[in-house]
């Protein structure tokens, strides 16, 4: 919280804010003091907030023309699409949104991988966060299921039978989540439940991110503790505010692409067949954001291990602030964890490629390597790196390299103990 | 009660105990109906059995039949693919089972259409093994419905079935 107490200005306000401190909250949120080199990759929280919100909303207006029953939902669908008013644009920001979602999410992680904002004392911030992604997967795949089309009810059935692989309460745990013996309207109609409640448990783990984010403030790209306020810093209002909303702007001119010019080419054309249960489409791949998972997934040859390690690759990264060793946050002071930090990035687009592509021959030998790469990452090089590398010495703040100013006192005795 | 402790002291641990117990045994079995909820109605697991008529299966050829929303595979077999079945040695099965306990009227192989991975359909006639292969993650199958090659940890399911009469099956 901002060091004032703030106080309202009219009489009214004083009033309220003695007995509801709202005002007191909009005014640490205006003053809240950033750091003020963030570049635009930072810019991806206000894109999240964005993307929940637009999903929340798009959701509801289609919850009230979709029908979650076997028999009526993939008509009910086509019905929103043709009938609706306004309905196809209504779906297609749904769809396209929850790629953009993940598409957003994907760049807000890989910003904290790459200036440690996950590092002491921002370990709870970051746990949160993959709590929230995981929320966001499974909202996802279930959303997915709800058009009831082929690649609907083939998804539901390959992902609810991967806990199958749990020694002997597997089976039985299957039959609970379907509600019969195979996914059918039962499942449906509690799929349809869920996916509509975990939005709104997503909205609440988002306000303790941003409240856990509060607390130490915003990490930055050179990675230090800053004073607050100081040289360093900025009001969050207009500075942040100005600069989010630009980044927003730009944002959403690709998704304007997506949903006005190819709507569907982050879909899958067997999803347009409605669900049948005697026929598996020949290739089913899930969704783009969840491919290097699924790649993960395949390139166990055994059924519970393959399902091990496809959580273990989620779960791994909850770790990640006890793994990584170093003390220095920001890649740009770490020579060696920037060349690693990148062949990741590669490693797991390449994960992600593979997932789409048939499970056989050069394919799934690259997805296995680049499976062992990734464990690799995680379990070994980042926890060696951090005794080993020769880290470029951190400035003492965001105006020294500049002004040769504003040092902040704790830092400076810091740098002079790492630097012994 | 003991002498060691204070008396004031262990009344109230009983209590604390007593009263956690009351409680959680409460909460469980307030959570158990909402839990349970989730498993088969009685409406789903009413439609356990159906009768097939199987009389226009020629040999070679197969009828799916959906039997509690999956998909039952009834295969009329040939003779190659009886012998196919009967010659594997046991040593080179994933899952050992012999053709003879999987089919009884060896004619005649009815099994669950469903791999035991994740749960795809298998498609028949394909695969390295004559029987069948699943596209979703390429698991191989025999002429018997047993797993050879692939991620699949088990053969094919046999359900519980009966000849009613000669071309009639009862499944379930």
């Amino acid at each position: 919280m901002s060091d004032h107490e703030y106080v309202p200005s009219s009489k009214f306000g004083k009033w309220f804010n003695d007995r509801l401190p709202l005002l007191t909250l909009a005014s640490h949120l205006t003053d809240y003091p950033t750091p003020k080199n963030l570049n635009y990759w930072w810019t991806f929280g206000g894109i999240l907030t964005f993307c929940l919100i637009t999903q929340i909303v798009t959701g509801l207006t289609l919850a009230m023309h979709y029908i979650a029953h076997a028999d009526m939902a993939f008509e009910s669908v086509e019905h929103i699409m043709r009938d609706v008013n306004y309905g196809w644009l209504i779906r297609y920001i749904h769809a396209n949104g929850a790629s953009m979602f993940f598409l957003a999410v994907y760049i807000h992680i890989f910003r904290s991988l790459f200036y440690g904002s996950y590092k002491s004392p921002r370990e709870i911030i970051w746990i949160i966060g993959i709590i929230i992604y995981l929320l966001m997967m499974a909202a996802a795949f279930m959303g997915y299921v709800l058009p009831w089309g082929q690649m609907s009810f083939w998804g539901a059935t390959v992902i609810t039978n991967l806990f199958s692989a749990i020694p002997l309460v597997g089976e039985g745990i299957v039959t609970w989540l379907w509600g019969g013996y195979s996914v059918d309207n039962p499942t449906l109609t509690r799929f349809f439940t869920l996916h509509y409640l975990i939005p709104f448990l997503i909205l609440g783990l988002v306000v303790l991110h941003i409240w856990a984010l509060h607390v130490p403030g915003n990490n930055n790209p050179i990675g230090i503790d800053i004073k607050k306020p100081s040289k360093d810093t900025v009001p969050f209002h207009p500075y942040i505010v100005i600069k989010d909303g630009f980044a927003l702007l730009m944002f959403m001119i690709v998704f304007a692409f997506f949903v006005f010019y190819s709507p569907n080419i982050l879909g899958h054309a067997d999803n347009y067949i409605e669900a049948n249960p005697m026929v598996t489409p020949a290739h089913i791949v899930p969704e783009w954001y969840l491919l290097p998972f699924y790649a993960i997934l395949r390139s166990v040859p055994d059924k519970l291990l393959g399902v091990v390690a496809m959580l273990s690759a989620i779960l791994i990264l909850a770790a990640l602030p006890w793994l990584d060793t170093s003390k220095i946050r920001s890649a740009v002071f770490r020579p060696l964890y920037k060349q690693f930090y990148w062949i990741l990035v590669a490693d797991v687009l390449i994960l992600g490629y593979m997932g789409a592509m048939p499970a056989e021959g050069l394919y799934l030998l690259i997805a296995r390597v680049a499976t062992a790469y990734y464990f690799l990452h995680f379990l070994v090089i980042l926890p060696v790196l951090g005794f080993k590398e020769k880290t470029i010495p951190v400035p003492l703040s965001i105006t020294e390299p500049i002004l040769g100013g504003s040092p902040n006192l704790a830092m400076a005795k810091k740098k002079e103990s790492l630097d012994k | 009660m003991s002498q060691g402790k204070e008396e004031k002291g262990t009344r109230r641990d009983f209590l604390y105990v007593a009263t956690a117990t009351a409680g959680a045994l409460t909460v469980g079995g307030a959570v158990w109906p909402l839990v349970n909820q989730m498993n088969p109605s009685a409406d789903v697991k009413a439609l356990a059995s159906i009768e097939v008529d199987v009389a226009g299966v020629e040999p070679g050829s197969q009828l799916t039949v959906k039997w509690l929303g999956k998909p039952v595979f009834i295969r009329r077999r040939t003779q190659d693919e009886i012998s196919e079945a009967k010659s594997v040695k046991m040593e080179d099965l994933k899952h050992p089972e012999r053709d003879e306990d999987r089919a009884k009227d060896p004619q005649w192989l009815v099994m669950l259409g469903v791999c035991t991975h994740l749960g795809c359909v298998p498609l028949n006639d394909k695969g390295d093994y004559d029987g069948w292969f699943c596209p979703c993650h390429g698991s191989h199958y025999d002429t018997s419905g047993r797993i050879r090659k692939g991620p699949a940890p088990l053969n094919m399911e046999v359900p519980k079935y009966e000849f009613v009469n000669a071309n009639t099956i009862k499944i379930g």
